[in-house]
């Protein structure tokens, strides 16, 4: 499949400070491609060269095979979709869809045509006439996609326009967006630094950390099989724990620092006496198993968080370090009161350790 | 309790009111009460329509009147021509510590008193002024020349006495204007001048609009520029009202000329405001 945005070896320095250091990406044809990381990680920075308002120190950008260098943003085949939006308040909806097209020099017989096909995408048929400040959060935010889409762009590229929405319309707007980019077909290129969004609607995802890619991958990949420390803190929730290495076979024995015994998961085969952190996920944890295993340990309850289907456990080890344990809502553990000892147990696959 | 917030609120008042009607209201009446008198054939102050009718068939006085009104809306469109960009400039482009720096050097010409500035441009551009001094150092020119006494100058006066007052409001519309507003019209393939033009003026509308009335006033009301300035070939309709009260004394046709100035500047004002489709609250808000 072609690549609409092929990015190599992209540097960009702002004096002694690297915010983009040494990228390479491919985004094939009509892919949701998501850029996760936290604030301040060059995300931004690289989005912004991608659309033209930002030159690269070093390095290229194509979009569809064709060097954008020196290339302004108004010559570009790509639309950025603000992270305020920015829709223009002087004008009504179907003006500000239109701002591309006119400056095309399209017919205006056309451009009304396109206009009415675009809002009808995006569900908004017959808003055409409204003012800016009269559209609700969600409303704001699709007519700043159609906007973009209406311009027909190689890519879309996406600045966390989720971000100033409330929780529940940011809910509802990630699995529109999703719709909204398989019914269109046109390629997504999303930042942001909320890894639900990302993992909920993209193909792909890169993490970012201090202006480099750590992984590149699906978002399950991502998850369950992150390749640094970074990743598996970042991306969904984690455990962490120190220890050192005992022995390695086809797992990996580790010694926490509070003496517990665990068998875990490796990328690299560590010899004996290496210090690594451990990482588990909060709903690797079984309560109360059956049978026992190395992995078998106990904790004391501290509290419940509940949260419906995402419910946990706050629990310490008899060394006081914090654990978090998803809490199944099938009614099976509503007996766990805090102050109760439990017993815990996990898969030896399910735990990842990396060299601390 | 509610009496006791109603007297509060005319004390606070009365100064404006007193203010308002003492110094303007009365004295304009006096004036327009005045510009409708005359004196018959042997004398006598009678009522009459004769100083109004002096100004449509002397020619003289309706040219300059309309001279007076085209060159103040010339002055008006110069000086927000150059206020644009130097607005746009501190608002958006200079550093947060040279935007402070930028702004009191255009204050700094108006601590001195226009007259002194008047004369600053006179020393520069008179016949032996520095201009042609160095000009004529320099070979450029053999001769002389004299670069005082027209029109183009005295524009350039009066564009010079006005900017501040078209680029301050400027400021503050453009300081409001989001930047990711510019960069999306940018990323929407619309070129800089159509950027200008659809996303910059329409949003500093209300500072344009009343930066426009201040520099207009001004410019129609001024007396120094245009007389120091543009000497005798360039009449200023200040001048003529000037005349009539202090060379002719005829107060009578001075408060009609007067009266005349004033609706023009309104009537200008208004036909300004219906063009651009906007209503003067909006802009004073």
């Amino acid at each position: 499949m072609a690549n609409d945005l092929s990015v190599r070896e992209l540097v960009r320095t702002f004096g002694d400070f690297t915010a983009v250091d040494d990228v390479t990406f491919d985004v094939p044809q009509g892919s949701f491609f998501s850029i996760l990381g936290p604030s301040g990680c060059g995300k931004t920075t690289l989005l912004r060269m991608v659309a033209g308002f930002d030159e690269p120190t070093s390095g290229t950008i194509a979009i569809r095979g064709t060097d954008m260098c020196g290339v302004p943003p108004n010559k570009r085949p790509v639309n950025l979709v603000f992270q305020h939006l920015a829709l223009f308040p002087m004008m009504n909806v179907a003006e500000n869809i239109a701002f591309g097209l006119k400056r095309r020099g399209m017919q205006s017989a056309e451009i009304s045509r396109k206009t009415q096909a675009i809002l009808e995408r995006v569900d908004l048929p017959g808003y055409g006439d409204k003012r800016i400040n009269q559209l609700s959060g969600g409303q704001k935010q699709r007519v700043a996609i159609a906007r973009c889409l209406v311009m027909e762009p190689s890519v879309l590229l996406l600045d966390e326009p989720l971000g100033a929405l409330d929780l529940k319309l940011r809910e509802q707007m990630k699995v529109e967006l999703k719709k909204l980019q398989a019914k269109v077909g046109t390629t997504f290129i999303y930042i942001t630094h909320d890894q639900s969004e990302a993992l909920v609607m993209s193909d792909r995802i890169a993490v970012m950390n201090n202006g480099r890619f750590e992984q590149v991958g699906p978002p399950r990949e991502l998850y369950s099989d992150p390749h640094t420390p970074f990743v598996a803190r970042f991306v969904g929730e984690n455990n962490a724990w120190s220890g050192t290495v005992e022995e390695v076979d086809t797992h990996v024995r580790i010694r926490t620092e509070e003496g517990l015994l665990f068998r875990a998961r490796s990328h690299d085969a560590y010899p004996a006496g290496t210090r690594v952190d451990l990482f588990l996920r909060p709903e690797a944890l079984r309560i109360e198993p059956e049978g026992k295993s190395l992995n078998t340990f106990k904790v004391t309850v501290k509290t419940i968080l509940f949260d419906g289907a995402n419910s946990r456990l706050l629990t310490v080890t008899p060394k006081n370090h914090e654990l978090l344990v998803s809490l199944p809502q099938n009614r099976q553990f509503d007996y766990i009161q805090p102050g109760d000892i439990i017993t815990l147990d996990w898969h030896p696959d399910s735990g990842l350790c990396f060299e601390a | 309790m509610k009496s006791g917030y109603r007297l509060t609120l005319w004390l606070f008042l009365a100064p404006v009111l007193l203010w308002l009607f003492l110094l303007i209201v009365i004295p304009h009446l006096d004036l327009l009460l005045m510009s409708f008198r005359g004196e018959s054939g042997v004398g006598n102050p009678v009522w009459t329509l004769q100083n109004y009718k002096n100004f449509f068939t002397e020619p003289i006085y309706w040219r300059t009147f309309v001279r007076t009104a085209l060159y103040a809306v010339i002055t008006t469109l110069c000086t927000f021509v150059l206020a644009l960009p130097v607005s746009f400039y501190i608002a958006k482009l200079a550093r947060p510590r040279t935007r402070g720096f930028l702004t009191v050097l255009l204050l700094l010409p108006f601590w001195v008193s226009e007259l002194v500035r008047v004369y600053g441009w006179m020393i520069l551009l008179r016949e032996s002024g520095v201009f042609n001094y160095v000009l004529l150092k320099m070979g450029i020119i053999h001769q002389p020349v004299e670069m005082l006494y027209n029109d183009v100058t005295m524009i350039m006066g009066l564009v010079y006495t006005s900017m501040l007052f078209m680029v301050v409001p400027l400021i503050s519309v453009m300081e409001s204007l989001d930047d990711s507003l510019i960069e999306a019209a940018y990323d929407l393939e619309a070129s800089k001048f159509a950027i200008l033009r659809t996303i910059i003026i329409p949003h500093c509308k209300p500072g344009i609009t009343s930066g426009a009335i201040v520099v207009f006033m001004l410019a129609l009301g001024n007396y120094l520029t245009p007389n120091l300035m543009g000497g005798k070939n360039s009449l200023w309709f200040t001048e003529q009202i000037y005349n009539q009260f202090i060379a002719s004394f005829n107060w009578n046709q001075g408060a009609a000329f007067g009266f005349l100035l004033l609706v023009l500047s309104s009537l200008i004002i208004w036909t300004g405001l219906k063009v651009t489709r906007q209503r003067l609250g909006e802009v004073a808000s």
